[in-house]
């Protein structure tokens, strides 16, 4: 326990000093070329290029600075000279708005002055009571409280780090809200990343006159999660794999940290999925992505169950078994494919019980949404396994929202990994899942107002 | 997976006792079934494709010479002409709807007559279902085929033996179908195949594949979660539906996230960023159309993505798409097409940065660079669906060889793509039962490409592509339509003791006219669409009603006729000055020419006027300059050295051959140049064959030393070319004519008239010097290239890097 607490306390260190290195002009030129999450083709054709997407991320100029420990040193000199003269007015927030969920990160300065206390307007203070008191906000949005990072030192200041999600549907309220607590007379920055970053840009302006600085959603996730996993999830790593994937009786959560991170293959599961090959902090590209995520998840299942809510699908998905409404090998051959080495159990026809009238008129609301939630996650399993391989990456990182409260799909990406890579592929997980965007945009904040 | 069991099983009982009552006919579906042996069948989860080897006897026009002895009894007559019975071998495919196999079960115990075929070989999912039927009703031992080891051997057989069997789909372009040419070598390639699962299989060589992946989102799901989400039982409906809808309204887009395009940094607002991204969020009702849509594009995206990823892993460009998900549907093969390009360009344009230079560079080897970059194109094929049913029979006949031997579709007993579309008329899908079938005649000759050929993997035989060109289709289908009277009534003609040959040249009128009008509807039916693929199908139709050779007569007749010149014309030749003489040899040939009973024009003027002359003809050629003129070049080159051997594709008996060519082929000889002479196999037209050919050689070389001199030095040498068309595909050559050539270092190659030099092989490039010579006796056809009615093409060509490049 010291021994971890230790290692927390170093790593607490090092990132309050953490600052990335990457100038305006990278920001702005990632900032376009990044797209959404898991964009696909749309066989609607309206022509152009949409291939753009997938270029390689270099980051020039800066880019010796970042890698190694020469990087270390420089923020390190760097920090002693200009954190505190320019440390951004609290309130510190990063913000990411995805297709379905918003992330927010918020900081939670809890070594504040007496002085500064008096010098702390009314709503800043209104805000942080607010935030901090409460577990859930109006009808939908939530803390998760158990992802709380204590004690964590961020441009010189102890705080608390608080993770908040709330739908995008929301968005509307939320700017409200904004406007309501006369959030633009704190003069912060609002760091937000996510398409959402664009597509609510003009109303934050108009409704609630806060100015977004809009923020690279790949950028902020790497950023975010290499940030993260240096700090620790509070004396613990952020990282986990599971022992014995291909085995469900010995199988077992096991925690690790990204001692050595590069390359990685991250597979982001939001509403659709994105796939990056990531070399460095600053390199990395988009590789492919797929339209099957997160989204795909939870809308078929209300479609076929009548279930709202990405929980209530989970719930259902936990008690149902796909076996009764997908094909298996053995469906067919009546055991294995020999003739090509496909075991019985193997999933043959994802739904292809459903072809059949009398089966479909008799399965269960479970049972279907167990097969949605299969098919999603072996779909996205076998797509990075590919381009782990296309790659010649053997780390294969899972991060996105639809992997939370879900150990059937961690489960089963992990064992997909190792089953068919013949143990070659690693799957690797991360606590904070979803909020690693939200993370890189916060400190993007950190970083704008330290060259005037 | 491979296309397994997935009748909706309930359904397809019912239509089972439903249709037990039609009634087949039987010269038109199950025909040849008398002697048909070797069954094969391959049953899937909606239809059934039946396979059976038959032997055709049809009837063959021989022609042999009189022999010495009796040659005065014979009068004027130079050769004998009879009609001979011929067994041929044939390969037929039938695919019929599983509510129909008993009938059909039925109807062949029925009608099979003499066979000691004891087995059945046996594929596909239904196989298992449908066994202890099959083995009641035929009494035949079922015995079942690996269903991915028939499907790969059927796609090697029809990629191997049927041009134009692979086609690119384009929705939006001019033509639908763009069809591919016959590679020389057809692996390695990868086959996507989709039912209810995926599998893609990465084919090396015929034996050698492996199943590299596959995916369980296939077509099985989108039946059963379409039948789900919209309550539509049907596949066939689902993919209706499909097309009806608007996936904009399900699927969550980019610009839903975004909140708009950025079309000016190539990243488009209507991506898909989550499939069925809306139908999360919203309490809203959609639509049927709109649901079935968003899972079609869901599915063929993952697909297309999937196949992309194994393209690029195992550096494979040609991957073809089968699986009763594609099977003739215009709107899977569109979204996988879709799929395959986005995913195509989008890895192609993955590369990192610090490779830019390497795609700069490779910018000036444009094709290279896509070759090594593996550019993915999806393919499909015209008979995908009777892969199986082809593998199960090739299995089962393995003793027999059909590997061996070249085949060839009949397209006068082929159904043709897209004969029972769903999306073509649904009502008649639905309703009623609709065979669709697939005959490929063994061919008597092995045939392969003629090395000459400057690239073989790019060669088009065909000078214009009428599924492309509208107008020109309508021209050649009313022109083909007109002369149908003129073809019937020289059928009839050519058989005047047979009575009932004006009953079967109605038949054929019927027939044929029923292709034409085919053609004009659906012109992608067998292929791209051509005066070659026209010509042939007549063919085949007369063969189909026993007329093989409805000119024969008539090219007797000329023969004799032309011979009584021989002499005459060779004698005034000689007296010509060498130039002169050369001129007056080209003119000779392209007067030749002119009779011609396959050209219209021509045709009219020799039924009203036989008396028209060769002499004649010469009056009618356009005077120099030619529409193609490179006479001054030839005349330059046979100043030179003369070639060592030149292959000559002849066209024409009587006239054409006897006064035309063989005066040139003698000059040819007398510089000291070997000849080959080809001629076509079988008969087409008034085309010479290689048995008229030999006759009349002979006849000659009795009357001309130098020809004699060449037969017996074997420096003049007649090889049939392995053809029955009056046109001219280099890539399906005889292929002992093909050995020849090359053994004899042939650096000339001569091609007469307009089916062989214009129709065909007009911009063929040959890596051998080459002559193309041709009179247009089509006015239409000399409108279009700018000429008049017998405007001369004179084309000869010398490949780059000169005449001596290949001397040797």
């Amino acid at each position: 326990m010291d021994k971890a607490k230790s290692t927390v306390d170093k790593k607490g260190t090092t990132s309050g000093l953490f600052r990335v290195n990457n100038g305006p002009s990278q920001r702005s030129y990632n900032g376009h070329i990044n797209g959404c999450v898991g964009a696909l083709a749309s066989a609607s054709s309206s022509g152009g290029n949409q291939y753009e997407t997938n270029t390689r991320h270099m980051h020039r100029g800066d880019n010796v600075e970042c890698n190694g420990s020469p990087a270390k040193k420089s923020r390190l000199r760097r920090r002693t000279e200009s954190t505190r003269r320019h440390r951004p007015p609290f309130p510190w927030f990063g913000m990411d708005i995805g297709g379905t969920l918003v992330k927010l990160v918020y900081f939670e300065p809890v070594d504040i002055t007496a002085e500064e206390e008096q010098e702390e307007v009314e709503n800043l203070k209104s805000i942080r009571r607010y935030l901090t008191s409460n577990v859930a906000y109006g009808k939908t949005g939530v803390r998760d409280v158990h992802l709380e990072l204590r004690n964590l030192t961020m441009c010189g200041r102890t705080g608390n780090l608080h993770f908040i999600r709330f739908p995008t549907q929301a968005m509307p309220l939320f700017i409200h809200m904004g406007r309501e607590k006369n959030f633009s007379s704190l003069h912060t920055t609002l760091c937000a990343t996510g398409g959402g970053a664009y597509k609510f840009e003009d109303d934050f302006r108009a409704l609630a006159n806060l100015e977004l600085l809009k923020l690279d959603e790949l950028d902020c996730l790497i950023r975010g999660l290499l940030f993260m996993d240096r700090v620790g999830f509070n004396g613990h790593p952020e990282c986990y794999y599971f022992h014995n994937p291909s085995d469900t009786q010995s199988c077992v959560k096991q925690q690790c940290t990204l001692d050595n991170p590069f390359p990685m293959l991250l597979v982001n599961i939001g509403s659709g999925v994105s796939i990056l090959a990531v070399y460095s902090e600053d390199d990395y590209k988009r590789v492919t992505g797929t339209s099957l995520g997160g989204g795909t998840f939870l809308g078929l299942c209300c479609l076929l169950t009548g279930c709202e809510t990405f929980e209530e699908a989970l719930e259902m998905a936990s008690k149902g078994d796909s076996t009764n409404v997908d094909k298996l090998v053995k469906d067919i051959y009546g055991g294995d494919y020999e003739r090509f080495g496909l075991q019985g159990s193997a999933v043959a026809s994802s739904f292809g019980h459903m072809m059949g009238k009398e089966k479909r008129d008799t399965i269960s609301k479970e049972d279907l949404a167990r097969a949605t939630l299969v098919t999603i996650t072996n779909n996205i399993g076998s797509i990075a396994r590919m381009c782990a391989v296309n790659e010649k990456i053997e780390r294969v990182v899972f991060v996105g929202n639809f992997l939370r409260i879900n150990t059937v799909s961690t489960k089963l990406l992990a064992y997909a990994m190792d089953f068919w890579s013949k143990g070659q592929l690693r799957a690797l997980f991360l606590e904070h899942e979803g909020y690693f965007g939200a993370v890189g945009a916060l400190m993007e904040l950190l970083k704008t107002t330290e060259d005037p | 997976m491979a296309e397994c069991s997935q009748a909706d099983s309930g359904d397809a009982s019912r239509h089972h006792t439903m249709d037990k009552s039609i009634i087949l006919p039987p010269d038109e579906i199950f025909r040849n079934l008398e002697n048909a042996k070797r069954f094969a069948i391959d049953i899937g989860g909606s239809l059934t494709k039946l396979a059976y080897y038959s032997t055709v006897q049809h009837k063959v026009a021989k022609v042999r010479s009189f022999d010495h002895s009796a040659k005065e009894a014979a009068g004027d007559k130079l050769y004998e002409i009879s009609v001979q019975e011929e067994v041929t071998a044939r390969l037929h495919f039938i695919k019929f709807e599983n509510a129909y196999i008993e009938t059909c079960l039925d109807f062949i115990k029925d009608h099979l007559v003499n066979t000691d075929t004891k087995v059945i070989k046996a594929t596909g999912g239904g196989a298992h279902k449908f066994k202890e039927l099959l083995e009641r009703k035929l009494r035949l031992k079922v015995d079942k085929e690996d269903e991915m080891t028939c499907l790969i051997k059927g796609c090697n057989f029809v990629l191997r033996n049927i041009p134009h069997e692979a086609f690119v789909y384009a929705k939006h372009a001019d033509s639908e179908f763009r069809f591919q040419t016959t590679q020389p070598d057809i692996f390695p390639y990868l086959l996507v195949n989709i039912g209810s699962g995926v599998s893609i299989v990465k084919v090396e060589s015929e034996d050698k594949f492996e199943r590299i992946g596959g995916s369980s989102i296939g077509g099985g799901t989108f039946w059963g979660l379409g039948a789900l989400l919209t309550k539509t039982k049907r596949f066939d409906e689902l993919l209706q539906l499909a097309s009806k809808g608007q996936h904009t309204s399900v699927d969550m887009l980019v610009k839903d996230i975004y909140g708009g395009s950025y079309g000016s940094l190539g990243l488009t607002g209507d991506l898909i960023a989550s499939s069925f991204g809306k139908s999360a969020t919203a309490d809203k009702e959609f639509s049927k159309e709109d649901m079935a849509k968003s899972l079609l594009h869901m599915i063929s995206n993952d697909i297309g993505q999937l196949a992309c990823l194994y393209a690029k892993l195992h550096q494979l460009s040609r991957v073809y798409f089968g699986g009763f998900f594609i099977r003739g549907h215009p709107v899977t093969m569109h979204t996988i097409t879709y799929s395959i390009n986005f995913f195509t360009k989008a890895m192609l344009t993955s590369s990192p940065k610090t490779d830019v230079h390497i795609a700069v560079v490779s910018h000036i080897y444009n094709e290279t660079f896509l070759c090594v970059q593996g550019e993915v194109q999806a393919l499909f094929l015209r008979h995908e669906g009777y892969l199986g049913a082809i593998g199960a029979f090739l299995k089962g006949a393995e003793e027999d060889n059909p590997n061996q031997y070249s085949w060839g579709e009949n397209y006068a007993g082929s159904s043709g793509l897209m004969s029972i579309s769903p999306e073509m008329n649904p009502m008649q899908r639905a309703r009623s039962g609709t065979f669709d079938m697939l005959e490929m005649d063994r061919l008597e000759r092995q045939l392969v490409n003629l090395h000459l050929l400057q690239d073989p993997s790019s060669y088009i035989p065909d000078t214009v592509d009428l599924t492309e060109d509208a107008p020109a289709r309508e021209y050649w289908l009313d022109c083909f339509e007109e002369a149908l009277d003129g073809v019937v009534k020289r059928a009839v003609a050519s058989q005047p003791d047979m009575a009932e040959s004006v009953e079967r040249a109605e038949k054929f009128r019927h027939k044929y006219r029923h292709k034409l009008q085919t053609l004009r509807h659906q012109p992608f039916a067998y292929g791209s669409l051509t005066v070659r693929s026209l010509l042939d199908t007549r063919e085949h139709c007369l063969n189909e009603f026993n007329f093989p050779d409805p000119y024969s007569k008539i090219k007797q007749k000329e023969n004799d006729s032309a011979l009584k010149y021989y002499q005459k014309a060779v004698r005034s030749l000689e007296e010509l000055s060498w130039e002169q003489r050369q001129f007056a040899l080209v003119r000779g040939v392209l007067a030749g020419n002119v009779f011609d009973w396959g050209a219209k024009a021509v045709s009219d003027v020799l039924d009203s006027d036989p008396e028209f002359g060769f002499e004649e003809a010469k009056r009618q050629l356009e005077e120099r300059p030619w529409l193609v003129d490179s006479y001054d070049q030839w005349l330059q080159r046979l100043k030179g050295r003369p070639h060592k051997c030149a292959l000559f594709f002849v066209d024409n008996s009587g006239v054409d051959i006897i006064l035309g060519v063989m005066p040139f082929v003698r000059e040819l000889l007398s510089r000291g140049t070997e000849v080959v002479l080809a001629s076509n196999s079988g008969p087409a037209l008034n085309d010479v064959t290689n048995g008229e050919l030999q006759i009349l050689t002979e006849r000659i070389a009795a009357m001309d030393p130098v020809i004699q001199a060449g037969l017996k030095d074997d420096r003049l040498t007649l090889i049939q070319s392995g053809s029955s068309s009056p046109c001219l595909d280099l890539s399906r050559l005889d292929k002992v004519l093909a050995m020849v050539v090359r053994e004899r270092h042939t650096d000339l190659v001569i091609i007469e008239g307009m089916g062989r030099a214009i129709h065909t092989n007009y911009y063929a490039t040959l890596s051998c010097e080459s002559l193309k010579m041709a009179v247009i006796k089509n006015s239409w056809l000399a409108d279009r290239l700018g000429g008049k009615l017998f405007s001369v093409v004179f084309k000869y060509e010398v490949p780059a890097g000169g005449a001596h490049a290949n001397a040797v």
